[in-house]
């Protein structure tokens, strides 16, 4: 995905923007998750639907799709991945495994 | 704290031994950007361009089927191209940039794409041979080490299958018709046969960096390993339908068990690379006045997007 590098976003008609960038996320089958696939330019969110349409189910791979525009995506970064996830560390307890069920005892 | 650029690539170089994928974010050696921005772009490039040769007989497909077949082929083409733009972009360079670098003819495309397609047996040919060398490539890029790249491989060699399989019965139709059929399928075959085997690129003594390539699983295997795999399985294809393999050189080597092939012509090869193929102006001409006769239309759905927002901004 495109988060860090938006060029070519400001809707400057001097210059040919092949249109701003958007993100495709697309559901395969009912009862599970939209999964990004990819992204493509379009000028607007409904001819980036038609073109998602087009580019990621040629084959019936989706019931369903999200389109978000590139530039509205927030992510984290790589290098603050260590800090940044840092407080899960040190709870195991939060794991079902963490705890002794006595020997007998059922149904936990 | 800033970790030293050592350090970094022990890290990238650890990560892409373990098989970890290297996503958009991550640190990656400057070189490693470049050299997946100029074969993605190459790649996507080589999808477009490759539109031409075939859409040039879309118009005169033999029978209603051949046509439905050969338009989602092309249509296929153009979505791998899309699929590697974009993957492409997440290094972050844009398309705009991409499309200027192919344009002004500074990217390369793959040399295939500037032979022409003189009869409808080369659409039969291009199905099973490029395509079929194509998929060899594709399928050992599908397991590199560049996120968004192989991802996009995996989705296109899927979609590949048809269109070599497309090109093979093609093939099958003429080399069982009539003697006329025939000789237009052997006639093809003879054209394309050499053009295939040079599209997967210079032999290994004549790629400089693939060490490093390797190493960094950007190559996964080296130009000749492929060709040979290439050439081991379309040979028997040829035999089944009854053509021959302009190679009058070509045989099994006893002690490999490979199929070893005649001298090829490189200086064909590097000739259509600088420029010099019999379509090469023809291409870029084509994709150059596309773009331009298409720019009106991406500055007046802008400006019909601009107007939208304004009048509502919460209907999109
Ligand atoms: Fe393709
Ligand atoms: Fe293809």
């Amino acid at each position: 995905m495109i988060l860090i590098f938006n060029k070519g976003m400001n809707t400057n008609m001097e210059k040919d923007t092949q249109w701003p960038l958007w993100e495709i996320f697309i559901q395969a089958n009912p009862g599970i998750p939209h999964k990004h696939v990819g992204s493509l330019h379009a000028a607007d969110a409904e001819m980036a639907l038609q073109n998602a349409r087009d580019v990621y189910t040629r084959r019936n791979e989706g019931i369903s799709i999200w389109v978000v525009e590139a530039r509205f995506i927030k992510a984290s970064s790589p290098e603050d991945a260590g800090s940044f996830f840092e407080p899960a560390n040190d709870k195991v307890y939060r794991h079902p495994t963490f705890y002794k069920v006595p020997d007998g005892v059922k149904y936990l | 704290m800033q970790k030293d650029e050592k350090v970094l690539l022990e890290e990238f170089q650890s990560k892409i031994d373990k098989g970890v994928k290297i996503e958009p974010k991550d640190w990656m050696p400057l070189k490693y950007r470049n050299q997946l921005i100029r074969m993605m772009s190459q790649h996507a490039h080589s999808e477009i361009v490759g539109m031409l040769p075939e859409g040039n007989w879309i118009t005169r497909a033999p029978s209603l089927r051949r046509k439905a077949i050969l338009l989602a082929k092309v249509q296929d083409e153009a979505g791998h191209g899309m699929y590697l733009y974009s993957a492409a972009e997440t290094l972050g360079i844009d398309r705009t940039t991409l499309l200027e670098q192919l344009h002004s003819g500074k990217a390369k495309y793959s040399s295939i794409f500037n032979y022409p397609t003189l009869t409808w047996a080369d659409i039969g040919a291009i199905g099973w041979l490029v395509d079929g060398a194509a998929i060899m490539n594709q399928t050992a890029l599908a397991k590199g080490s560049y996120g968004p790249y192989s991802r996009a491989m995996v989705r296109i060699c899927k979609e590949e299958s048809f269109h070599n399989r497309q090109g093979y019965e093609i093939m099958c139709s003429l080399a069982f018709g009539s003697q006329e059929q025939k000789q237009m399928a052997q006639d093809a075959l003879n054209r394309w046969w050499w053009p295939a085997i040079m599209m997967l690129g210079p032999s290994d003594d004549n790629s400089p960096n693939t060490e490093e390539l390797m190493r960094w699983r950007v190559k996964m295997e080296s130009n000749d390993a492929i060709r040979e795999r290439f050439i081991d399985r379309t040979v028997p294809q040829a035999d089944y339908i009854g053509l021959s393999i302009p190679d009058p050189e070509l045989k099994i080597d006893e002690a490999t068990g490979h199929y070893k092939h005649g001298p090829i012509n490189w200086e064909e090869f590097f000739n259509v690379i600088k420029g010099n193929g019999p379509c090469n102006k023809s291409r870029l001409k084509t994709r150059v006045d596309a773009d331009r006769n298409g720019k009106w239309v991406r500055e007046a759905a802008e400006a019909y997007a601009a107007k939208r927002v304004i009048r509502d901004d919460t209907d999109f």
